[in-house]
């Protein structure tokens, strides 16, 4: 992307930090969920081959549950927070208390509370962003889906379809007690939003 | 028997394949993937298609395998080049998927059908017929076919294998 071609390390450190205060207040938000202690690593963000972004989660075939939100607004994107299926079941014991659903199904309940609380965290994320750009970022009704990988994030990268073969991730992983990869957070804002942020945040852009 | 060569086409990718080699593309959602086959030379290809049109590019390089308008003409040239007769090819697609429902929603929201109906509509104008189909719907898929005998297999989360 043309955008990046001046001074790219800085750039990718200010799209990192912009994860970091996301994501932050959203493990925040996760932790009085879950009434314990939830932990991040730093973000990465990169500019990944379409093929290698599902990497990131498993592979393309790998089953996930993922909370799909498009970002309306003054810098709009999509975003997705993705568990695995383990995680997603130790969230619904952990926070709601549901008996231990030994089968592959999730209920309609169990969905509907793992989209709420891809919704809280979320729009954790979205408003700590806001308050940092000045920007006006609105989530829309979340959705969910419990599906191969790779079909669900190339849903994300139809923006990016448009431009190229690759797209810009941010990505956060949440860590919960010990275990590690509890779960990803992705922002991939669309090609357009890049400047827009940027601007907000002070950043020169040519 | 022996185990067939598995030759994978990646997202926004096209392959062709003879001698019983498989061609697979995994985790369709919206995206499409459409296969044509020659019975007579037993060869083979598939498309993964992203997005309907050509026309809403914005890319320097385009890369033809990722529209269904470009894609196709480009996936008949190289089953040409492996000995194939345009006029004997058949076609079997599926994918697009809405993953995600939304109220209302905007025009990139239904990408999954309009793919479909984009790739239906090359494969129309190249006068090849389309044989089966398994499309739409809101889950992802894996496919596969067999250059040998241009057996179709979907694999999905919900309804595990099916042949068409």
């Amino acid at each position: 992307m043309s955008l990046f071609q001046n001074d790219a390390d800085f750039k990718m450190d200010v799209l990192r930090e912009v994860g970091n205060i996301g994501a932050g207040n959203a493990a925040t938000a996760m932790s009085r969920l879950l009434n314990k202690p939830v932990d991040m690593a730093v973000p990465t963000v990169s500019l990944l081959p379409f093929e290698e972004i599902s990497e990131r989660v498993g592979g393309s075939e790998a089953i996930v549950v993922a909370i799909f939100l498009r970002v309306d607004g003054d810098a709009p994107g999509n975003m997705f927070f993705i568990i695995s299926k383990d995680s997603a079941r130790r969230i619904l014991q952990g926070l709601l208390s549901f008996e231990a659903g030994e089968e592959d199904e999730y209920t309609e309940m169990e969905l509907s509370a793992l989209c709420e609380i891809g919704n809280i965290l979320a729009g954790s994320y979205l408003s700590s962003l806001g308050d940092l750009t000045g920007l006006y970022m609105s989530p829309s009704v979340p959705s969910i889906a419990v599906d191969m990988a790779g079909a669900i994030l190339s849903y994300g990268l139809l923006q990016f379809g448009t431009m190229g073969d690759d797209a810009l991730l941010i990505d956060t992983t949440f860590l919960e007690g010990n275990q590690e990869a509890e779960g990803h957070f992705f922002l991939i804002p669309d090609p357009e939003s890049f400047e827009k942020l940027f601007r907000s945040l002070g950043v020169p852009v040519e | 028997m022996t185990e067939s060569t598995i030759v994978k086409v990646g997202m926004a990718d096209l392959n062709v394949a003879s001698g019983g080699a498989v061609l697979k593309t995994t985790g369709l959602g919206s995206c499409v993937g459409v296969t044509l086959f020659d019975p007579a030379v037993k060869a083979a290809g598939m498309a993964h298609i992203m997005l309907p049109s050509s026309e809403i590019a914005r890319e320097g390089q385009l890369n033809i395998a990722k529209y269904a308008d470009t894609a196709l003409p480009e996936l008949i040239r190289r089953m040409k080049s492996i000995g194939a007769d345009p006029k004997r090819l058949v076609a079997k697609m599926a994918g697009g998927a809405q993953m995600f429902a939304f109220a209302g929603g905007s025009d990139s929201m239904r990408i999954g059908p309009r793919n479909v109906e984009s790739t239906k509509l090359a494969l129309e104008s190249f006068g090849i017929p389309l044989l089966a189909e398994d499309t739409g719907a809101n889950y992802g898929r894996t496919v596969e076919i067999d250059s040998g005998t241009g057996i179709f297999t979907i694999r999905s989360v919900q309804f595990g294998v099916k042949e068409i």
